[in-house]
């Protein structure tokens, strides 16, 4: 008799709180938007780097929130985004958590000029780590290995880069909007696919988790980059995106020096982008 | 007999030498050798109980002209020791090469595996056939599949006659596969690594027997990855099978690899392909399929279904 009337109960319920949660994150409009995205996978919605349709879609849903709610992104320039084929999307590095790199890869998932599944270069030991290697790898990121990149351009990826690396996110709060040392791979990764490069300048995330410290012995220890000291959950900053116009660089090159020269071109138009951004920004929270 | 090459095919007794016999059989004089049984064949094709490293094995070159050889047969680590398995799958292949030399053979597939890459947290996908070996660093268990793999490459410089065509395969699943990962995918209840569902890459064994014909009828020696080209995550995989989860605890990493000793599962989730349940090894393909114009049939709906249906047989 019990048994009888929790069944009942359970088809009086129309959905489950787990579906319910998912039609509010996943809404049709998303879907609809989702479907616009050129990205081909496999049978079971998988591409080689472990990427996952249906895992994209609910994580699109998810950031929609953050980025339209907690972060308040304003993103300028999208129309320099181009719509199809390979691409290098550079940006300055900040705020402990790559939180930069969630919003960016939202805004060209949902560019109205023509949406793109962002893919994103990630630390090496993020593999390692139980749930969050795969959660990570079913959304696009993939270990920043040039072997990946070169095989993704080639598949007319677009690819979010931070060549700061760690230096960039992991610095200090009082060395906020200085950009740090740039790696010169992109570029030569870019000559070498003939891919054009949008430099992004990122307002907002040095103040989502400003550090004031980092216990270099503790991050040691744990086998991670960097151990700030800092609130332990990003504030609500908001954020502001200029994306720049495309950079196409023709090989080959004579030296290093020459690709650093380059590197130091992009790296210039990233420093406009974010003083263009710091003048569009009225209040910080 | 007339005219036809003559064709020797090692572990015979398996199912993908069986059914590479099948589609040999009538164009080529096929001879059939296995180290563990003398299979039963057709009335027109020579069976061969023999182990390779043992002499015996030169009494079938004496017999028989041999213009080309099928390695396919291998011990695997579940069916013998550590030893016993190196002087059979390193020494074997080995002696197999110096006879090929010694009697003129003009051709010689040779079947490894794509476990020779290694699985590593710091593998890219879509790895090449120029990608490190990384196998023996992670495993002692996976030596000899490493040492087999540069023997051949040895040969395929030193002795450019033999025409040797390397293959590496991804999972091969199907009817009859008795390998370590088709054993797994047969049983009810199968271990998972608890935050780990490494993406992989399953190939029927009617496709690898097609790529094998394609491969020896073809001669373009050289090393190929041979995968499709789609992809899915472990535990999907397992679902997809109608297996149940069993999860292991991951962390430390030792302990996945104790559980497997301990609860002795050495035929399907061995301690030593632990890592490949936890990191994926994603090859590409594309070299084969170029160079062969090669496309498996059969998908991955049609390759899990053969276990999803025998499990519900057995229900």
């Amino acid at each position: 008799m019990a048994l009888l009337s929790f069944d009942t109960l359970k088809q009086l319920a129309s959905v489950s709180p787990r579906e319910a949660l998912y039609q509010r994150l996943v809404t049709p409009e998303l879907q609809e938007l989702f479907a616009r995205i050129p990205k081909p996978v496999g049978s079971f919605g998988y591409d080689p780097w472990g990427y996952n349709e249906n895992s994209a879609l609910l994580g699109l849903g998810v950031v929609k929130w953050l980025y339209e709610k907690y972060f308040r992104v304003e993103a300028h320039g999208l129309e320099n985004l181009p719509a199809r084929g390979r691409l290098l999307v550079i940006a300055n590095h900040s705020g402990q958590l790559p939180m930069d790199g969630v919003l960016i890869g939202y805004a060209l998932a949902t560019n109205p000029n023509g949406p793109r599944a962002p893919r994103a270069m990630i630390e090496r030991f993020f593999p390692t780590v139980p749930y969050l290697g795969n959660l990570l790898n079913s959304l696009g990121a993939v270990i920043g290995d040039p072997l990946n990149c070169s095989k993704m351009l080639e598949q007319e990826e677009a690819i979010i880069v931070f060549p700061e690396g760690v230096r960039g996110s992991g610095k200090l709060y009082k060395h906020r909007y200085q950009l740090q040392r740039f790696g010169n791979g992109f570029v030569h990764l870019a000559m070498a696919h003939n891919t054009p490069i949008v430099p992004v300048g990122v307002v907002g995330c040095e103040e989502t988790m400003p550090s004031i410290a980092n216990i270099a012995p503790l991050a040691k220890l744990l086998g991670i980059p960097y151990a700030p000291v800092a609130f332990p959950v990003p504030l609500p900053a908001r954020v502001y995106l200029n994306f720049g116009e495309p950079i196409m660089f023709d090989g080959p090159v004579g030296d290093e020096e020459e690709v650093t020269a380059r590197v130091e071109q992009v790296k210039e138009r990233i420093r406009d982008l974010i003083d263009a951004g710091l003048k569009q920004r009225t209040t910080v929270y | 007999m007339g005219n036809k090459k003559t064709v020797l095919v090692t572990g015979a007794a398996g199912s993908l030498a069986k059914r590479v016999i099948a589609r040999l059989h009538g164009r080529y004089n096929v001879i059939a050798v296995d180290f563990r049984r003398k299979v039963e064949t057709d009335a027109d094709v020579p069976s061969y109980k023999v182990e390779m490293h043992k002499r015996g094995f030169e009494d079938i070159f004496r017999t028989h002209k041999v213009d080309a050889v099928l390695h396919i047969g291998r011990i695997f680590a579940h069916e013998s020791d550590r030893m016993r398995r190196y002087n059979a799958n390193v020494l074997g292949t080995k002696k197999l090469f110096e006879l090929c030399r010694k009697y003129g053979v003009g051709q010689v597939i040779i079947h490894s595996t794509y476990f020779v890459y290694g699985a590593s947290a710091y593998n890219p996908a879509l790895l090449d056939e120029d990608a490190p070996l990384k196998a023996s660093e992670v495993t002692q268990d996976l030596v000899d599949s490493v040492e087999l793999e540069s023997l051949a490459q040895i040969y395929l410089w030193k002795s450019p006659e033999l025409n040797i065509t390397i293959l590496r395969p991804c999972n091969v699943l199907g009817p009859g596969v008795k390998n370590s990962m088709s054993l797994l995918l047969s049983r009810p209840l199968v271990p998972v690594l608890m935050g780990f569902s490494p993406l992989m890459q399953f190939l029927h064994v009617d496709d690898m027997a097609d790529a094998m014909v394609l491969a020896f009828e073809a001669n373009k020696p050289g090393i190929y990855n041979v995968a499709p080209e789609d992809w899915v995550a472990y535990q999907d995989a397992v679902a997809q099978c109608g297996c149940r989860r069993l999860p292991v605890l991951s962390i430390p990493p030792a302990l996945p690899k104790l559980v497997s000793t301990l609860l002795n599962w050495n035929a399907f989730f061995p301690p030593y392909l632990v890592n490949y349940f936890k990191y994926p090894v994603i090859i590409d393909g594309r070299h084969f399929r170029d160079t062969f114009g090669w496309k498996p049939k059969r998908n991955l709906n049609d390759i899990f279904s053969y276990y999803r249906k025998n499990k519900l047989l057995a229900a």
